[in-house]
């Protein structure tokens, strides 16, 4: 017997193709119980939330659009929106994404995997992909069980916008639609955060709670009073941006700003993760990827791109300080004021007034004579005027406390007279309703001017 | 008869910073063979299987598999399957679905999956979660998951960790049987009986280099002179007729490998013994155990691997 070279040489190999990949990985995360569970926790908690809440007397205040939630299906949906940018959403790609590549580590499936697919490549788009496909899947879900929810119990009725216009059922319904898919932009960011960790960090949990972390630590940026550049300029922002859509004009600088810083981010870290995984090798059983090298090589261009993003913001745009002015917070007041008053004219069923008729304004001070007009906090106070339809020149005036958060939204407490925004509710003809014009939420463009001298 | 040649190695070098893996290792396996990789711990016995399976490329040398010469990552022919470190399942999907998603990512038909787990005896828990499976039966779902693609080259890191008896009837029916139809097999093993019992050439290998190459016949050969264990009726009597034995001489006691203190341990080579056996009936003493202390095999592996603490 002698051995010899084969003569006819077979096909070399074939990677597995990018779609087949994608569904074993997708099926892969869908056999977990943990995505199992976060599946029909977003499908169904939604809609009992909104429910509950939905029917007790007391309603959570301190959440944008929490007052409305008596009156308009769709305001519940926006409560779970802003409760899921807050925690939920990061959590959910910390859970997906996360995990898709320190899976394979713990598991010892790499090898595996890449003599089955043979392309590293393809395995990363494949897993990229799947983890996408389920968070948007987490993301649908809370969409469409929240608004579910509200309209079941509420049912479809206007909603009331951040400045107080009055956006109809249909309005509502495609602007909740459209602010649910722009939250998509952060979430992806968050997500593609998250494939960096996992690959950066091997097996260790570090790289599940990578997304969770940055979240937390960008939670408590947003508290501070940073200037606007940095604060447009973290991947967070577009989960704050998105309550721009219910103002009339909507505040696109934040907006746009924020989906570009998004994307970049998820552009940014994808490359980076993908840059990272290539390089990975898979020959040495001892080394899972990780390292300092690779959380350098992770973290490093992240704040690189930190500080691009926020010179780019604050060059593109006039914005400097807090982004929070006094000529900014009067006009933001004195329109949500006017357009509260009309809702509240007509709740008490007199003649139907038009903000142009009303002409309001507002005068803000903060702090006293000795405290710069200009930044967050809650000792602003404003004195709202405005013109009594039918009686000549005739002018009322209303005084309100302001709680100014650093992101731009407030709480305007009013505080008398008590014919307008002194009592909880007013009487109506159908009975006691809420009074509007008592307590307001509104929302400070933080592009719209440039602090004055 | 030709055969051809599924692997031909030759000075293959792999390091890993400043640890040599390999250091120009040759290799030959023809097809339909089944061939086994032995070495101790970190020999670099699953650094050649990996680069077999395509995972890592050779700083140096030239391997060519199934007549195609390898010269970048995964881009070994689409005959070559197998593991390395362990089968690489996923423990929340089932049997079936593991082996559905191979087929599947390899192109080939999902219709094969109940065949593979049939070869392997796994039928009966295709619908059960491999979360749940022993060592073992992960082992054999692992060998399924490469015989879907039909291959031609086979290898297998430790396919006998933890298969019990019947498992290991089995796995080593499956590989006599495809190394029958022509597939070349190789796989690492520590287990000598399963190199006995299935290969017809080995490879043994220690610190990254090949110390023998050849059929397991010859291996054996390289034990030298091994240590036979001797039971007696009268152990000092026969202690007496050993030490009188041309060509044989009695190993110290030692409490590691002779336990029994009437156990007689004895050091040379196969005629020598014959003589023993002659001499120590002839003084009346009843032989009761005459076995080797380790098997040739072991014996040969320990020899060249430098491990032999004899």
């Amino acid at each position: 017997m002698t051995a010899t070279t084969a003569s006819v040489a077979v096909p070399g190999a074939r990677p597995a193709p990018l779609g087949r990949g994608y569904r074993f990985e997708l099926v892969k995360l869908l056999s977990q119980w943990r995505v199992r569970l976060l599946v029909l926790a977003c499908w169904v908690a939604p809609a009992g939330f909104v429910a509950v809440v939905s029917r007790q007397g007391s309603l959570p205040t301190d959440t944008v659009f929490g007052r409305w939630m008596h009156a308009t299906g769709w305001a519940g949906s926006l409560v779970v929106l802003a409760f899921a940018c807050g925690w939920v959403l990061p959590l959910l790609t910390a859970l997906v994404a996360g995990d898709a590549f320190a899976a394979e580590d713990r598991l010892g499936t790499w090898r595996h995997l890449l003599v089955t697919v043979r392309s590293p490549r393809r395995i990363f788009a494949a897993k990229a992909l799947a983890s996408l496909t389920v968070i948007v899947l987490l993301v649908a879900g809370l969409t469409a069980s929240g608004i579910a929810g509200g309209l079941v119990s509420v049912g479809n009725r206007p909603l009331v916008g951040l400045d107080g216009h009055l956006l109809a059922p249909s309005d509502a319904a495609v602007t909740v639609l459209l602010a649910w898919a722009y939250v998509l932009a952060p979430t992806l960011a968050f997500a593609a955060v998250g494939l960096l960790g996992s690959v950066a960090l091997g097996r260790s949990p570090m790289g599940l709670l990578v997304p969770a972390l940055l979240a937390f630590v960008l939670q408590v940026a947003q508290l501070l009073p940073l200037p606007v550049p940095v604060r447009l300029a973290l991947p967070s922002s577009g989960f704050l941006a998105w309550r721009g859509l219910f103002t009339a004009p909507a505040q696109h600088g934040p907006l746009l700003l924020g989906l570009g810083v998004d994307l970049a981010w998820a552009v940014v870290a994808t490359a980076l993760a993908y840059r990272l995984f290539l390089r990975r090798d898979f020959t040495d059983l001892t080394f899972d990827g990780s390292g300092r090298g690779a959380v350098v090589a992770g973290a490093l261009p992240l704040a690189v791109l930190l500080l691009v993003s926020g010179a780019a913001v604050a060059t593109l745009t006039p914005a400097r300080g807090t982004g929070v002015e006094r000529v900014d917070l009067q006009r933001s007041l004195a329109g949500a004021f006017a357009h509260l008053y009309r809702l509240q004219t007509r709740q008490l069923g007199r003649p139907a007034v038009t903000e142009a008729q009303l002409r309001s304004t507002a005068s803000c001070d903060k702090g006293g004579s000795r405290v710069l007009d200009a930044g967050p906090g809650n000792d602003w106070r404003c004195v709202v005027t405005w013109h009594l339809p039918g009686a000549g020149a005739a002018v009322g005036t209303a005084l309100y406390q302001l709680d100014v958060a650093a992101d731009g939204r407030y709480v305007a407490d009013g505080d008398g007279p008590k014919e307008v925004n002194g009592y909880f509710s007013v009487r109506t003809p159908d009975g006691d309703a809420p009074n509007p014009l008592w307590q307001l939420d509104g929302t400070v463009d933080l592009l719209a001017s440039t602090p004055k001298g | 008869m030709e055969r051809t040649r599924a692997i031909r190695a030759r000075g293959i070098t792999k390091t890993f910073g400043e640890v040599v893996a390999l250091g120009g290792v040759d290799l030959d396996v023809p097809a339909g063979h089944v061939h086994g990789l032995v070495g101790p711990n970190g020999a670099g016995k699953t650094t050649l299987l990996g680069l077999l399976l395509g995972l890592a490329v050779a700083d140096e040398g030239d391997l060519e598999i199934l007549g195609t010469p390898v010269g970048r990552a995964l881009s070994v022919p689409d005959g070559v399957a197998g593991f390395v470190d362990g089968p690489g399942l996923y423990p929340t999907l089932t049997a079936r679905q593991n082996l559905a998603a191979v087929a599947s990512l390899r192109g080939h038909d999902a219709a094969g999956v109940d065949d593979a787990l049939d070869q392997v005896g796994l039928a009966d828990v295709g619908g059960d979660r491999v979360g749940g499976f022993s060592l073992g039966m992960r082992q054999r779902l692992g060998l399924a998951a490469a015989l879907l693609t039909g291959p031609r080259l086979l290898v297998l890191d430790e396919p006998a960790n933890g298969l019990d008896p019947a498992g290991k009837r089995h796995v080593h029916r499956v590989v006599a049987g495809l190394a029958a139809a022509g597939t070349a097999v190789i796989f690492s093993s520590h287990r000598m009986d399963d190199l006995a019992a299935l290969c017809s050439e080995v490879t043994l290998l220690a610190g990254g280099r090949v110390v023998f190459s050849g059929p397991v016949g010859k291996l054996a050969a390289e034990s030298g002179d091994l240590d036979y264990r001797v039971l007696t009726s009268d152990p000092e009597r026969a202690r007496q007729v050993a030490a009188r034995t041309p060509g044989l001489r009695c190993v110290p006691a030692d409490d590691r490998r002779q336990p029994d203190a009437d156990l007689l341990l004895v050091r040379g080579p196969v005629p020598s013994l014959d003589d023993l056996v002659v001499r120590l009936v002839g003084a009346g003493v009843a032989v009761r155990e005459l076995a080797p202390v380790v098997s040739p095999l072991e014996s040969a592996f320990l020899a060249l691997t430098g491990e032999d603490d004899r």
